[in-house]
């Protein structure tokens, strides 16, 4: 297992990389979730 | 077969039919998303034997082909939109466009950052005024320019005039992009895959690609279609279809 997590001696770049795009991935869903939310209240206070 | 030509697209460019449509869509695309990028996260990450000479740190290149993909095709998709925008007046396709510019910054930024990252073991550096790398970079900045072009302008006719007109303009930095590869003696090595040709890597590591690639594109479907479905919503406030939704609370 730890040989995995080690990625040939490469973990700083390829873990590096990795949490860059779940960054990217997962950001995208949470913002565009809060806009939802947002746009709910506001029209239900309309 | 003018019925047949314009009647499809009209009925899915009126706001009310995209929405009801597109709830009905979303889930599977969700779904089946999800199962490709299961798929080809353990692909890439465990079932790709390590590069002969890049050793693992070739499996950036899940995260890297995919992002420059989508920089590329969504950037494609949104000038396709505000001509259609400019001849015909499609409102749909002005949000369509909207939405997309966010979203294709981010995956520019990501093929970006994860070349660069994957550039400092391999090159030795992180960033080079190469050909390929310098165009990316100057596709960033169209995405940003669109953006913001969107923000400061406050009259939407006129933001969607003057971002279109951008939009379209920039279309240029495409085939420099895709060819610089093959224009200049570059850095960056040339394509891995293409439509043409058979691919330059083995299948073990050529399926968690394309699985990787279809994932990231559907990702880009979910979060687009979310993003118009909020902006319809916006934009059509006052009409009776969204009130009615607003009264029966049943907005998904």
């Amino acid at each position: 297992m730890s040989h995995f997590f080690q990625m040939g001696g490469y973990a700083v770049y390829v873990w590096g990389a990795y949490s860059l795009g779940a960054v990217v991935l997962i950001g995208n869903l949470w913002l565009t979730h809060r806009a939802k939310r947002r746009l709910w209240r506001r029209l239900l206070e309309m | 077969m003018n019925i047949l030509l314009f009647s499809i697209p009209a009925t899915l460019a009126a706001p009310e039919k995209f929405y009801r449509y597109t709830s009905r869509l979303l889930p599977k695309i969700y779904f089946l998303c999800s199962i490709l990028f299961l798929l080809g996260m353990v692909g890439a990450l465990v079932l790709a034997p390590p590069d002969f000479e890049q050793g693992d740190s070739f499996r950036i290149m899940y995260l890297h082909v995919p992002s420059a993909f989508l920089s590329l095709s969504i950037y494609t998709a949104m000038a396709g939109a505000a001509a259609i925008y400019f001849i015909w007046r499609v409102k749909l396709a002005d949000v369509f466009a909207q939405c997309c510019a966010s979203i294709g910054a981010c995956f520019t930024a990501l093929a970006l950052l994860t070349g660069m990252i994957w550039g400092k073991p391999t090159w030795g550096t992180f960033w080079i005024w190469d050909a390929r790398l310098t165009a990316e970079l100057v596709q960033l900045f169209l995405y940003l320019g669109y953006w913001m072009i969107r923000q400061i302008v406050p009259d939407p006719l006129q933001a969607a005039k003057r971002s279109g007109i951008l939009v379209l303009v920039g279309v240029v930095n495409l085939p420099i992009i895709h060819y610089s590869v093959v224009w200049w003696n570059t850095l960056h090595q040339g394509a891995s895959l293409s439509l043409m040709n058979k691919p330059t890597i083995e299948a073990s590591m050529l399926y968690p690609l394309l699985c990787m690639i279809a994932a990231f594109f559907l990702y880009f479907i979910v979060i687009v279609l979310l993003r118009m479905r909020i902006e319809i919503l916006w934009r059509e406030r006052r009409s009776q279809w969204v009130q009615a939704l607003v009264r029966q609370r049943v907005l998904i």
